[in-house]
């Protein structure tokens, strides 16, 4: 008979402060034994000073995203991944606000960073990556990640677990051979379903694997408020208003794309 | 499977690319057959051209059983022209069994019911399907210039067909197309999508190999274009298609889906005997790697 251990991720929080702050609250009540952020603390929402002196302060442990890892290198773009000039053109945009506003002691943290973690749980060996355990900015999509794809990912890393974020979808996968894929999605902007809640992932590990998507509400119109505050394009404060994504679209596969209003 | 890079201790004149991984596996699927004749097509595919044959539904099952083996990522069909052959739907369906697939096409052939029934595949998998048709220019004039008097026509009864259906292919245009590489360009070519009836427009730009037809229309590669550089490292490599794909076709399994032609290209039967490093040697391999060209979408 195991234990259960509950464990909390945060996938991609995007400057999202306030979304945190509910994520926290939220794993809080849900009496999480323990929890970890997926990297990707910055981009696309304001003030990017917030989400690290919080995480420090509550001391939560996580890993780098491919933001932490440009952010702390000096890195002129995000090193996202994306193809089409107008992702990368929005992209640029984020990454030239977040690099002019984020305070050198952080980016010296962020580069403190682990890139992976890996940890036991429920006799299981978890391995937490930011897109995927080859490579900080591949995109795990659900409809592109075939099961043989992922059982070589599971094979050549050691790994029976695998959480990650970086596309802004959250999925999970159980595999025939009891491995699991588990994207934790991202608490920074909405799930490109036209709803304006964000998700955080809860994963319960005893005997089984247990995946379950928490929707984080929070003040979504203050975030919004603040982004105008501070320039952001509108096209990025029409996603939080509305929850459809405007950006940074055309890296979706046919499947995702299909789902979303643009 | 970087363990296949090829040691050596004397230095060489073409650097070797290392199969990082196998993510990507192509199919010629209609081999060099194609239902017309562009004039800067890289393998001058035609009507007439046998050089490859068709691919079966047997011989495509064949190389996915082994490509689930070896955890491929994704599964690409091209030609000549896909949807010349007549099993192009039971491939799809078999395919999206087991992962992810993209077809590329003239766009010529995607009669009403073709489209539902591709409607139909993308619906029941989990996996994407995706389509990428092929543009020559803004217009049927400077298009139907390169693929062929009608051709244009044909291909708009298609996209049509598609948009009907609600699927939202790539549109591919080739740098031919005079200042689509620029940002204004680009800008143009999507308005020209959106009008065709796609409000999420996609589009990808190709560049040209000279090579085949485009060898007529342009000009051969010359000598001063081969990579000479020493050995890339893995993270060069990697940026290089070939170093995560392979092509399949009714001779064998070739490095990349550029090379079909060139019989050292051909590196076994199966793609177990191809998990192996290969030398950067041909005037389109300076192409890739000085226009860091993907044929992925």
């Amino acid at each position: 008979m195991h234990d259960v251990t509950r464990i909390g991720f945060i996938g991609g929080v995007y400057s999202n402060y306030h979304a945190l702050v509910a994520t926290l609250e939220a794993f809080q009540r849900r009496n999480v034994d323990q929890l970890y952020f997926l990297g990707d603390l910055g981009a696309f929402g304001p003030h990017p000073n917030r989400v690290p002196e919080l995480l420090i302060q509550r001391n939560i442990p996580g890993i780098q995203g491919n933001y932490e890892e440009s952010l702390s290198s000096g890195a002129t773009d995000c090193h996202c991944g994306y193809t089409d000039p107008r992702d990368n053109h929005y992209a640029q945009i984020s990454y030239d606000y977040t690099f002019a506003n984020t305070a050198d002691r952080h980016k010296e943290w962020m580069g403190t960073l682990p890139r992976e973690l890996r940890f036991v749980a429920g006799g299981r060996r978890f391995l937490l990556v930011h897109g995927s355990p080859r490579k900080i900015n591949e995109f795990l999509w659900r409809s592109t990640s075939p099961e043989p794809f992922l059982e070589r990912l599971f094979t050549e890393h050691e790994a029976d677990v695998i959480v990650c974020t970086h596309t802004g979808l959250h999925w999970h996968k159980a595999l025939a051979s009891d491995r699991h894929v588990i994207n934790a999605g991202v608490i920074g902007r909405p799930a490109n379903d036209g709803q304006t809640n964000v998700w955080a992932t809860i994963v319960e590990v005893g005997e089984g694997v247990n995946v379950e998507f928490v929707p984080i509400h929070y003040d979504h119109r203050r975030l919004a408020e603040e982004m105008r505050g501070e320039k952001l394009p509108d096209e990025f404060v029409e996603t939080v208003l509305t929850g459809w994504w405007t950006t940074c679209l055309e890296i979706l596969p046919p499947k995702e794309r299909a789902a979303g209003r643009y | 499977m970087s363990e296949h890079a090829v040691e050596h201790s004397q230095p060489r004149p073409h650097p070797h690319v290392p199969l990082v991984q196998l993510d990507t596996l192509w199919f010629q699927v209609a081999g060099t057959i194609c239902n017309i004749e562009c004039t800067h097509c890289f393998i001058s595919c035609s009507p007439r051209n046998h050089s490859h044959e068709m691919m079966s539904l047997a011989d495509v099952e064949a190389r996915l059983a082994e490509a689930r083996g070896l955890g491929v990522r994704e599964y690409y069909f091209t030609g000549g022209e896909p949807f010349m052959n007549r099993d192009m739907l039971p491939i799809l369906e078999a395919t999206l069994k087991q992962g992810p697939a993209t077809v590329l096409t003239n766009g010529m052939l995607l009669r009403k019911e073709v489209c539902r029934r591709l409607r139909d595949l993308f619906d029941a998998s989990e996996y994407s399907l995706d389509l990428r048709v092929s543009l020559d220019g803004f217009d049927e004039e400077s298009h139907d210039a390169i693929r062929g008097a009608g051709v244009w026509q044909r291909v708009m009864l298609g996209l049509q067909n598609l948009a009907e259906v609600g699927l939202n292919p790539v549109i591919t245009v080739t740098t031919a197309a005079e200042g689509v590489e620029t940002s204004a360009g680009r800008t143009r070519f999507l308005d020209l999508i959106r009008g065709f009836g796609f409000d999420k427009p996609r589009l990808k730009v190709l560049a040209l190999f000279r090579i085949g037809a485009e060898e007529t229309r342009t000009r051969a590669y010359e000598d001063w274009e081969r990579l000479t550089q020493d050995e890339l490292t893995d993270s060069e490599a990697s940026v290089l298609q070939c170093s995560s794909c392979r092509m399949a076709t009714s001779k064998g399994v070739f490095v990349c889906p550029i090379l079909i032609e060139e019989p050292e290209a051909r590196m076994g039967e199966t793609l177990a005997e191809t998990l192996r490093a290969f030398p950067l040697k041909y005037g389109a391999c300076h192409t890739c790697w000085v226009d860091g060209v993907t044929c992925t979408t």
